[in-house]
């Protein structure tokens, strides 16, 4: 096993009184891909948001216990929001194209993080669209708007868009959950090159894609860890019978 | 004798198609009557000469200059607050007494006539602050009235902003204040114009309020704490006064045309604008494969 780039120790969260997660800890290793999967309302997509505290935007909220990212407390009040979520990109489920041009929307990130000369810019959009397998497709109309892409293009755009951050860790809420099978192959195949960069924490659209794609896994179930292991031992082989359940299709 | 769901069906779809039709035929009567008799008073001297004999003779060079100025006055000091306290209720704000305060106060500047901004204006701008019948003190008015258009305007176009856009761009590392100015505001705008566009028809039709506050004054103004006579204010004291119903209507004409100029004008540099910053094809939405 590598490093471990995220230790999350006891992880409690609560919306208003409900408490959506449970004392949850988990080691994710570096420059892994690690699916986090569960029947709906498990947990999984505030679990992703609070490791770059994007649930701080819904009012009354509450994580308790602690995150690291390399050793570093998440909530320490010394950790910057802005450069967080840098650190901590995020892809959500739907595509979330801006309504500015490719370019803009690739160029969104850095330019906040203080890039203006448009050459440094147009070399990070354009590395960042070549690892999200989208420059062949769009390097010839880079200031058309990016919702004029299709459903799948948007989703790697958006990918890409992250990817420019030049993150640390990857979040992906069931990013295919929208697309089809030939868009689906497409972002998962460039996730396998991606995580010798990053370190990748997807949410998958099915089991399948846990499967396919995952070299550790972890079950979730009303906010709590089931199980967790590697991707073999969870999809082949749970030990606990919640987790074969779920996997055979017995609830979900 | 009951009707057949079918016949029930026409009926109602007479009725309501009737009513369409009135409220357009109401409105053709009204431009037609007034551009007719209108129209033929207009004429380049008309437009470029100063009233004379009370109005009775001469142009409405000074009406049109003054209407232009008390209407700018008021939509510029107008826009920013108006926008900045919309911002605040949209963005900054999640539903506390001090908004319930601030709305509240909006509707209820919202419902009051304008005859009593005219009071307002005539005791505060022009006896208490001593701006006398002036451009500023009408248009300090005028601002105080169309505020509220403003805020509930570009309230709603910034509410209507999807939150995905906001989740977005904090996600991509923005603040709050670099999500507002580079995503929200740019995607509110389309409909922040149609209120400030609004506001400006409104300004430009408003009578009673400029009467007791901006004067009567024919003189072409020379600064903006000069007294003016507005167009809309010139045509009720030309008809009322009975001094000349031509020039009156010529006035009158002038005033719609312009009022459809600022509208169909205002239309057409927004879309340019829109479609300049590459964005008219979002408005309709992205593809999904």
């Amino acid at each position: 096993m590598t490093d471990t780039k995220i230790k999350i120790e006891n992880l409690s969260f609560f919306y208003g009184k409900k408490q959506a997660i449970n004392d949850f800890s988990l080691d994710i290793p570096k420059n892994r891909i690690m699916s986090v999967f569960g029947p709906a309302k498990s947990g999984i997509t505030t679990l992703l948001r609070s490791l770059n505290r994007l649930y701080e935007l819904i009012p009354d909220t509450r994580a308790e216990g602690r995150i690291l990212i390399d050793n570093e407390d998440i909530h320490a009040p010394s950790v910057s929001l802005t450069q967080l979520r840098r650190r901590v990109g995020m892809v959500f489920d739907v595509p979330t194209p801006l309504p500015m041009s490719i370019f803009d929307n690739m160029a969104y990130g850095p330019r906040l993080s203080g890039i203006k000369r448009r050459s440094e810019l147009e070399g990070i959009v354009e590395q960042s669209l070549k690892m999200a397998a989208l420059w062949e497709d769009v390097c010839d109309r880079l200031d058309t708007p990016a919702a004029s892409l299709s459903g799948g293009q948007q989703q790697r755009l958006c990918m890409a868009r992250v990817l420019a951050l030049k993150p640390e860790v990857i979040l992906l809420d069931r990013p295919c959950s929208g697309l089809d099978p030939i868009s689906t192959a497409k972002i998962e195949e460039s996730l396998q090159e991606l995580k010798k960069q990053f370190t990748i924490v997807i949410a998958p659209h099915n089991i399948q894609q846990g499967g396919r794609i995952s070299d550790r896994a972890v079950f979730m179930l009303s906010g709590n860890l089931i199980e967790e292991g590697t991707a073999e031992e969870i999809f082949a082989n749970p030990t606990d019978k919640r987790t074969a359940d779920y996997i055979t299709g017995r609830f979900g | 004798m009951k009707l057949s769901a079918k016949s029930s069906e026409k009926i109602a779809k007479s009725i309501i198609w009737a009513a369409a039709m009135l409220v357009v035929a109401v409105l053709a009567a009204i431009v037609i009557y007034i551009l007719a008799k209108g129209l033929p008073t207009l004429s380049w001297s008309f437009l470029t000469e100063i009233p004379e004999g009370g109005g009775a003779a001469g142009g409405i060079a000074s009406p049109i200059v003054g209407t232009v100025l008390v209407t700018a006055v008021a939509v510029l000091i107008a826009t920013p607050l108006g926008v900045g306290t919309a911002v605040y209720l949209a963005e900054y704000t999640k539903g506390g007494a001090i908004t319930k305060i601030i709305r509240f106060s909006a509707e209820s500047l919202a419902g009051i006539p304008s005859i009593v901004y005219g009071l307002f204006g005539f005791i505060f701008f022009v006896m208490y602050l001593g701006l006398g019948w002036s451009i500023l003190s009408g248009g300090l008015t005028l601002a105080i009235m169309i505020l509220p258009t403003i805020i509930r305007t570009s309230e709603e176009a910034i509410r209507g902003v999807p939150g995905s856009y906001r989740e977005t761009s904090f996600s991509l590392g923005a603040t709050k204040w670099q999500t507002i100015y580079k995503v929200v505001f740019p995607a509110a705008i389309q409909g922040i114009t149609n209120g400030i566009i609004l506001s400006v028809g409104r300004s430009v039709a408003e009578t009673a309020a400029l009467v007791l506050t901006a004067g009567s004054s024919l003189r072409m103004p020379t600064s903006l704490f000069a007294p003016t006579r507005t167009m809309a204010v010139h045509f009720y004291t030309l008809a009322m006064e009975d001094i000349s119903p031509a020039n009156a209507f010529g006035t009158a004409a002038l005033l719609i045309i312009l009022i459809f100029i600022i509208n169909v004008g205002a239309n057409i540099l927004l879309n340019r604008f829109i479609s300049n910053k590459g964005k008219k094809k979002e408005a309709k939405g992205g593809k999904r494969n």
